[in-house]
């Protein structure tokens, strides 16, 4: 990559990505709290579009369910079989059913803007939303968890496990309470950002390089772009992968998170 | 716009390089728009979505087992119906054969009663018979006898009328007749004793 990097100079060239895509200049508001740049307005297309296609499926759901019904349906039944069932148990699952369902379609919807043309990053690359979105994880399985055992019983069972000698709790609090209050969260929100930053800046070098050896390279080199498109094209479907992988892993998590909460042993 | 922002992006790339660093620091503009935003999806979900299609679903579930309940009825029915089907079934079939039964009893009660009234009838018309020729022998006897005398008498007559025109003839032929008589009294009662029974 080195040697393209010496390309950089005038007008064209090999442009790779950076860290700075991230934080591309802003469009309204500048310098307030309400600063609106491109990011933002992924996500406001991506909401948008998710809420409307949703609402209008659901407007017009039927018993006999159609095609798109029918999709909508089977992601629905996989949050609430896979995760909520399988995990929390179809009884006590009920109550975070619509917040891990919601959780999902959200992520998913941020993260698939990063596949899509004309988007090209996802909403969740900005460190913002993972962080709100494990936020309200980490609220409701600390809630779930006092709500179930009471404050006192969530923190004996939280930081001082059964079953373990004394003395292990010198070790073992101190870790339980890091673990409970600050990694749980904070993992949930980097692990999401940081998958979709990785895969933003995968796809943007494959395009990049694509263009780049197409339009630009010296002629022996331009046989290197149909690998870097044929590489663009996998790593698209990749991304897509990913996106709903990353949704699924967020919410298995929390899931989990939330069990581990209402159970008095783990 | 997209466009626009990129080129301003690019400038912000060549002027100054973020840090790494701030990739996991969120900006206030950044929480502020992913609340907007979550909010925009959460909302909706909550109200319309998710009710909307909780409700389909547990209609659905509703009507699967209806339709489970009734078709189970149905066959119970159907099951029901057949053992009836069957019953009457065995019952026709052991009627059938009771009536087959007996109609082979009576028909054979009847061969039998035929056979004695016939056999009585044609002992009937026997005797009746019998009994015809014996009247009617017996008539042929007396009038065999009665005429058997007439004619013997009128025989006699003739004889006796047409050789009895003179008196010594007569007296003398009753003279032979009674001779006759005697003669064949004695003759008589010897060959009745010969001839006997």
């Amino acid at each position: 990559m080195l040697p393209f990097a010496a390309d950089q100079s005038g007008t064209g060239g090999f442009e790779p990505p950076s860290i700075a895509d991230f934080f591309p200049a802003p469009v309204l508001f500048q310098g307030t709290w309400l600063e609106f740049n491109r990011i933002m307005l992924v996500r406001l297309i991506a909401a948008l579009v998710l809420v409307t296609f949703m609402v209008v499926v659901a407007r017009r759901a039927r018993l006999v369910p159609g095609r798109t019904q029918a999709a909508v349906e089977m992601i629905l039944d996989f949050v609430r079989v896979n995760v909520v069932n399988e995990i929390l148990g179809s009884e006590r699952g009920r109550r975070y059913a619509a917040m891990l369902t919601t959780v999902f379609f959200g992520i998913l919807a941020f993260n698939l803007t990063g596949a899509i043309p004309g988007l090209n990053i996802a909403g969740t690359s900005l460190i913002g939303l993972p962080v709100l979105l494990a936020v309200w994880a980490y609220v409701t399985y600390l809630s779930a968890g006092v709500k179930a055992q009471g404050f006192g019983g969530f923190v004996k069972s939280s930081l001082f496990p059964p079953g373990v000698p004394w003395f292990m709790y010198i070790l073992l609090t101190p870790i339980e309470l890091l673990q409970v209050l600050v990694i749980r969260p904070a993992t949930l929100a980097i692990r999401l950002m940081a998958n979709m930053v990785s895969g933003h800046l995968m796809l943007a070098l494959c395009f990049a390089a694509t263009q780049y050896f197409v339009v630009e390279a010296a002629p022996g080199l331009k046989v290197f772009g149909a690998l870097t498109l044929v590489a663009s094209l996998a790593l698209t479907a990749f991304e897509v992968f990913v996106a709903a992988l990353q949704a699924y892993i967020f919410v298995v998590l929390t899931a989990v998170y939330i069990s581990l909460s209402v159970e008095a042993e783990h | 716009m997209s466009t626009a922002a990129l080129a301003a992006a690019v400038v912000t790339a060549a002027t100054q390089e973020p840090d790494g660093v701030n990739l996991l620091i969120p900006h206030t503009f950044d929480i502020v728009w992913s609340l907007v935003v979550l909010i925009i999806i959460a909302v909706p979900f909550r109200i319309w979505v998710l009710p909307a299609f909780q409700r389909v679903l547990d209609e659905r579930a509703e009507k699967i087992e209806g339709g489970l309940a009734k078709a189970e009825s149905a066959q119970e029915e159907a099951a029901a119906v057949l053992g009836q089907y069957q019953q009457h079934l065995a019952d026709a079939r052991a009627e059938a054969a009771r009536i087959r039964e007996d109609a082979r009893t009576e028909g054979a009660q009847i061969v039998a009663d035929l056979r004695t009234k016939a056999q009585e009838e044609a002992a009937r018309i026997l005797e009746t018979a019998q009994r015809q020729v014996e009247a009617e022998r017996q008539q042929a006897v007396v009038a065999l006898r009665s005429d058997v005398g007439a004619l013997a008498t009128q025989l006699a007559e003739k004889i006796v009328g047409e050789s009895l025109a003179d008196e010594v003839r007569r007296s003398r032929v009753v003279e032979r007749f009674l001779d006759d008589l005697e003669a064949d009294q004695a003759a008589g009662v010897a060959t009745g004793q010969g001839k006997g029974a």
